[in-house]
């Protein structure tokens, strides 16, 4: 099944065309609302005019994260307050939120999105799908929710967490789709027998995973283990959310919906555009988006696309499943976290020194982080309370400045290797 | 009354509270007193040293973490119930004990409190003329 032929079916001239149109009216859209975009535009000698097809796009300026950030919270809206119906945020590379808005028009075109990637994935009408994703600022359960709606399946918004429950949920409703990060399907999966379930009171058929990357051999071990179909979401709150980019029943690679997201992929160091089937650094242009249109957006994951002609007979582009990033990008749980974030927390707090180890290791498939912090001396104390209440008070700034729990140990002042030029602050002890 | 007493971090590794006792004696530095503090994560030790500043500046050269804190002594008398005789002057007078140590010095029962109120336990000490312990009394047999 495929929810809009016409659109996932496109010849590429005709898409081409589509992409074209709808890539002028947005850039003469920012430049005329997004002042950010105006001076940046200005500043390369790009006039709205200049953009004349969607090859031109390379001559558009690029936007990183650091952008929303300076002009937190609404600067890069490019349609007024009144007309924005939703706001998402996520965590930022230092304390403030990454915020996005939409309209009711963007809202519409997630749901599309949307209901064609769970088509793709199989999901019907007749579906049961347990939504398993965060609610709230998070874009993955209002997304992944709206989207089961629109395809019309019986929605189950149990949001993420409390395991016993989802799965007296899942075998009381008779779900037949779970929507989660991969890691929590792992463990949900490893604690059916806990809770006294086996697979045979289960009705699940798809999963539909995403969030955070995951490899293929992992998509295969949850295939294995819940005895179900299981897809990959891609998508990323800047640009809309889950809903990007999915893929079909022949695993290979994700479809992206370029219609709405056209994407490029560009070289890390020099962010020339690179030919197809070059891994490089995946950038987005929002070319539908109204709330908050972007161009050229830098993810920093890193993948490959093809335009080979997929078996499915979807002609959209297709970009390999993600397995790496090019910056120091941690997705924990499902929840971006950037090294930068945890010095933050600890500069501010100003109770240790600011070198620190983290440590990310995943235990019964669910991500955990240790922080190892040097004690400050001047801040040495003669009782193990508080020596406790410092590591425990560390650990909540930390949880609420990050959304994450973080186990936090005291070590001796310069037992941490310091190192020359890029510091070393993580350690990624986990196999996706 | 006061004295001074070293609180040393240590991290719980094999082989630690060696090094940091290594330390001591290459600077020549003697323990009078010793008690060593556990949790989960990690370990706290005080001392009582025979020089509190070389020491900890020998052991701060070396990268570990200490601090000189000051503590209340006093000796007890060497019969049953003398220390929980003293305890109740505090815990009747509402002074709560963060930590406590006893060790015998020569001939000597004494004893070392981290009150949660130093000031109103030296007024007890001085009210009911508990015998205090200055550090020049356990420098004396050295």
């Amino acid at each position: 099944m495929i929810w809009n032929e016409e659109i996932e079916c496109m010849s590429s001239s005709e898409m081409r065309k589509l992409q074209s149109e709808r890539l002028k009216e947005l850039v003469n859209k920012v430049y005329q609302n997004v002042e950010f975009y105006r001076k940046k535009m200005d500043e390369k000698g790009v006039r709205p005019s200049d953009i004349r097809s969607i090859d031109d796009i390379s001559k558009l300026p690029f936007t990183n994260k650091t952008d929303l950030r300076d002009n937190y919270p609404f600067g890069l809206f490019a349609a007024p307050m009144k007309e924005i119906v939703r706001i998402h945020a996520s965590s930022g590379t230092t304390g403030k939120p990454t915020t996005v808005g939409y309209t009711k028009k963007d809202i519409e075109n997630w749901q599309e999105v949307l209901a064609r990637c769970l088509i793709m994935s199989g999901v019907t009408p007749e579906d049961i799908v347990q939504v398993s994703f965060g609610y709230g600022l998070f874009t993955g359960g209002l997304g992944i929710h709206y989207g089961a709606e629109n395809v019309g399946c019986t929605v189950v918004p149990i949001s993420a967490g409390n395991t016993r429950r989802q799965l007296q949920l899942m075998s009381d409703f008779g779900s037949t789709v779970l929507a989660c990060t991969p890691s929590y399907a792992l463990h949900l999966a490893d604690a059916m027998s806990e809770f006294g379930y086996s697979l045979s009171d289960m009705k699940l058929k798809t999963g539909v995973f995403g969030a955070e990357p995951f490899s293929e051999n992992m998509r295969l071990e949850l295939e294995k283990k819940w005895g179900i179909k299981a897809f990959d979401i891609y998508g990323l709150s800047e640009i809309m959310g889950p809903g990007v980019a999915n893929d079909c029943e022949f695993h290979d690679g994700l479809h992206i919906h370029e219609d709405h997201f056209f994407p490029e992929v560009v070289d890390p160091k020099t962010k020339e555009p690179l030919p197809d089937g070059q891994q490089g650094e995946l950038v987005f242009t929002t070319l539908t988006k109204e709330g908050i249109p972007l161009l050229r957006y830098n993810t920093h994951d890193l993948t490959t696309l093809t335009r080979e002609r997929c078996e499915c007979g979807r002609t959209l582009v297709r970009m390999k499943k993600i397995t790496g990033r090019s910056d120091d990008m941690l997705i924990i749980r499902g929840v971006n976290l950037f090294p930068s974030q945890i010095e933050q927390v600890l500069l501010e707090m100003g109770e240790t020194s600011a070198h620190y180890m983290l440590y990310v290791d995943r235990e019964n498939n669910l991500d955990i982080l240790e922080l190892k912090v040097e004690l400050d001396e001047t801040k040495m104390v003669d009782t193990i309370k508080d020596l406790m209440s410092l590591s425990r008070k560390i650990e909540h700034s930390l949880h609420s400045a990050l959304g994450l729990s973080v186990k936090v140990t005291l070590v001796e002042p310069k037992s941490i290797p310091r190192s020359e030029g890029k510091a070393v602050r993580v350690i990624d002890n986990r196999k996706i | 009354m006061k004295i001074r007493q070293l609180s040393v971090f240590v991290e719980n590794k094999t082989g630690h509270l060696n090094q940091i006792l290594a330390v001591l004696a290459l600077n020549n530095i003697n323990i009078i007193a010793l008690t060593l503090a556990d949790s989960i994560d990690f370990g706290l030790l005080r001392m009582l040293v025979s020089d509190p500043e070389k020491a900890a500046e020998a052991l701060r050269t070396e990268n570990f973490t200490v601090r000189i804190h000051e503590v209340l002594s006093l000796e007890l008398e060497g019969v049953p119930g003398s220390l929980s005789r003293v305890l109740n002057h505090f815990s009747d007078n509402g002074i709560a004990i963060e930590y406590i140590y006893a060790f015998s010095f020569g001939s000597k029962s004494i004893l070392v409190m981290r009150p949660d109120n130093a000031e109103k336990a030296i007024e007890i000490i001085q009210k009911y003329q508990l015998k205090p312990i200055y550090e020049s009394d356990l420098k004396a047999q050295l």
